[in-house]
């Protein structure tokens, strides 16, 4: 294999962790309490404004900026579930839909008023630069996002899995009336969720932020990028989505460089279209 | 003395009807819709054109005698109008062809502008003139460049700018040039957006070079909105051409500079086909990351005291940044469109239409540095043209070719970072 192949594939699998990165919030959601947040892209947005605000601020990257994005996006969550989600979930599919939706707009117009319509970045060398490995290019701030993805579907997974927290939580994503039965306040089991995806949201919006441009349509750009990853990787599984970002990133990256950057998304696409035709549920979702 | 009160009435009558006559006049607004990207990808350079066609207002409706010979800045308003002030209908376009279209017909039908400027994207300025064609409304264009715009027939579409071919040309000129004095250039590499814009100035770009034996060994398209361009980066470290010709609009430009600075990859020669390269937020961003990358352009701001320093001065109170080219080339649109109305005298779109096509700009007439403006059968500017200009220091374009025009020579190889 080629020198360039091999940094064809190393560029996808960091890019495809940070796909898995910024969807775990949305899969999360989903499988808490079967809504599809469609501001999703925006949470990601806010969080790259938080980091870009905090270096402007302190001087400070994002072992200072991701923190406090998770602090304000997971307000931002709580805010979000208590003044619209509890309303629309009593209603018809389409109220909850058009409500992110609406959600959406509202944060994205409400930062080009803030902040105005210029693309902004952080400096190149917040985070260590780019080094090399056997001749392969890594850059650190890609590299640094790609282990806070593990570390993030790692821990939301054991979450989940392993503490009573997760239980109680996945006790009202399965039957919210038997939960309340046996002591479970479905409430704010639901709003912690909110909280916890929109704070993973926000530090993947941090992190990204230190290599990506920072606009208030960005979310546009990748919200697109974290359905797709959260539907192959099947809607609710944390685990599934971090696989199929990597499988993303890499086919992206690797149809890129053979076929062409305008045809890597047919590839994907096409691909994903064939999976989901013999497994609906995506990778590693329940039927 | 009755028939001195009659005569006292009648001169009341008169001098109030006078007055009336004059406050009309006054009153009176030319409403001019103006369709910009303010949001969507290309918001900042939507929102940058917006300040230069509120500065082209600024200039019209107020005296500004010392602007020189540039028209309708002597007096306030529109003097062949009585005076008349302009108002300029935004409308976004939201960087997509449906929505300018919408945009196209309400501002014709509702808001009744008696002429259409804009929209940026080749694609979407493709889309919005044919609505004001088929409603037989003036539409007068500064800024996109693809071909084909001017090459449907249309009676109502006017182009102030230089397009696609006038730029390869100078491409092509600038890189014989430049292998006379040694540089190699053979092995060339596009790599273009691949909307109407890009695709265009990429087939325009591509048909020329090869009539004139300079062959495109790499062509590289990629979707502007994309989240990666690690792979098109490495398919140009894989071939190493020594000159990489980029037609960009700024998000997808400013990734790039980021992606070419991470892998590490310096073509020795890049040029860059003005859009996102020129957005001052991709110089404020990254231009760091791009010292000694070529560009076209038309405009410069000038010595202090000149005319377009002025008003580079005024636009810059507006938009906190300093004019472009992409927005200067907006402003000459928009003041090529109310200079006809002023000419015409009347707000009647025939009319409108019959001035613009005895349109006859002198350069001194200009703020951009064209020969002038002077419309062929298709709409076309035949007097528009550019120079090379280059990002030495990663915060300022300088002219550097042709040599008459230059202020210093051209800076090789590409720097980068």
């Amino acid at each position: 294999m080629s020198s360039i192949l091999v940094q064809v594939i190393v560029g996808g699998l960091l890019l495809g962790a940070v796909y898995a990165l910024f969807s775990s919030g949305l899969t999360l959601i989903w499988g808490m309490m079967n809504i599809v947040n469609f501001a999703h892209g925006d949470f990601v947005m806010l969080g790259m404004y938080v980091a870009f605000v905090v270096w402007t601020l302190f001087g400070v990257g994002p072992l200072v900026g991701a923190p406090v994005a998770a602090l304000v996006l997971a307000t931002l969550g709580i805010i979000v579930y208590f003044g619209l989600i509890r309303g629309v979930m009593k209603g018809p599919m389409l109220a909850q839909i058009l409500g992110t939706f609406g959600l959406a707009l509202l944060l994205r117009y409400s930062v080009f008023w803030g902040f105005g319509a210029n693309f902004m970045t952080l400096p190149e060398n917040l985070v260590g630069g780019t080094f090399e490995v056997l001749g392969i290019r890594i850059q650190a701030s890609r590299l640094l996002a790609g282990v806070v993805a593990l570390l993030v579907t790692l821990g939301l997974h054991l979450l989940l899995t392993r503490t009573s927290l997760g239980s109680k939580m996945l006790a009202v994503a399965e039957d919210s009336t038997a939960a309340q039965l046996m002591g479970i306040r479905p409430d704010s089991m639901q709003a912690i969720a909110w909280a916890i995806a929109a704070a993973a949201t926000g530090i993947a919006g941090a992190l990204i932020a230190t290599f990506f441009y920072i606009a208030p349509t960005v979310g546009e750009t990748l919200g697109i990028v974290a359905f797709v990853t959260v539907s192959l990787g099947g809607f609710g599984s944390v685990p599934g989505a971090l696989v199929a970002g990597l499988l993303i990133g890499v086919i992206e990256s690797v149809s890129a460089y053979w076929i062409g950057g305008v045809y890597k998304d047919i590839v994907v696409y096409s691909l994903f279209l064939c999976f989901l035709w013999f497994r609906p549920q995506g990778l590693m979702g329940k039927t | 003395m009755k028939f001195r009160h009659i005569l006292g009435l009648l001169c009341a009558a008169s001098i109030s009807v006078a007055l009336a006559g004059a406050a009309l006049a006054q009153d009176k607004t030319v409403k001019i819709g103006a369709i910009y990207p303010l949001s969507g990808n290309a918001a900042s350079a939507g929102v940058h054109g917006k300040a230069a066609i509120e500065t082209a207002i600024e200039i019209i409706n107020n005296a500004h005698p010392e602007l020189g010979n540039l028209p309708l800045a002597k007096n306030a308003g529109l003097a062949g109008l009585g005076g008349a002030k302009v108002e300029a209908i935004f409308a976004d376009n939201q960087g997509s062809p449906a929505v300018g279209q919408n945009q196209a017909l309400r501002l014709i039908t509702e808001e009744k502008v008696v002429a259409l400027n804009g929209a940026y994207q080749s694609g979407i300025t493709l889309t919005t003139s044919a609505i004001s064609e088929k409603y037989g409304i003036p539409f007068v264009n500064g800024e996109s460049v693809a071909a084909s715009l001017t090459e449907r027939g249309f009676k109502w579409f006017f182009r102030v700018t230089p397009v696609a071919s006038d730029f390869a040309k100078i491409y092509l000129d600038f890189l014989k040039d430049m292998k006379a004095s040694g540089q190699k250039v053979d092995n060339i590499a596009l790599v273009h957006e691949n909307t109407e814009y890009g695709t265009s100035v990429a087939g325009v770009i591509t048909s020329m070079f090869k009539d004139n034996g300079l062959s495109i060994a790499q062509d590289i398209a990629y979707s502007a909105n994309t989240t990666d361009v690690q792979s098109q980066v490495l398919q140009l470290k894989d071939k190493k051409p020594d000159v990489v010709i980029m037609i960009s609009y700024t998000s997808d430009a400013i990734l790039y500079a980021k992606t070419m600075q991470a892998l590490d990859y310096k073509p020795p020669m890049m040029i860059a086909d003005n859009a996102g390269f020129s957005d001052p937020s991709l110089i404020k961003t990254v231009g760091k990351l791009v010292q000694g990358i070529f560009n076209r352009s038309s405009f410069s701001i000038g010595p202090p005291g000149s005319p377009t320093f002025l008003i580079n001065e005024i636009y810059k109170k507006r938009s906190g940044d300093d004019l472009d080219d992409t927005a200067a080339r907006q402003m000459q649109g928009f003041f090529v469109l109310c200079d006809a109305i002023d000419r015409a005298g009347s707000t009647a779109p025939d009319k409108i239409q019959a001035a613009l096509k005895a349109t006859d700009l002198k350069p001194d007439q200009l703020i951009m540095g064209y020969r002038g403006v002077k419309f062929d059968d298709k709409g076309q500017n035949i007097l528009a043209s550019g120079l090379v200009i280059q990002l030495q220091d990663g915060e300022n374009y300088v002219p550097v070719w042709p040599k008459e025009r230059a202020k210093t020579a051209p800076m090789l190889p590409y720097k980068g970072w």
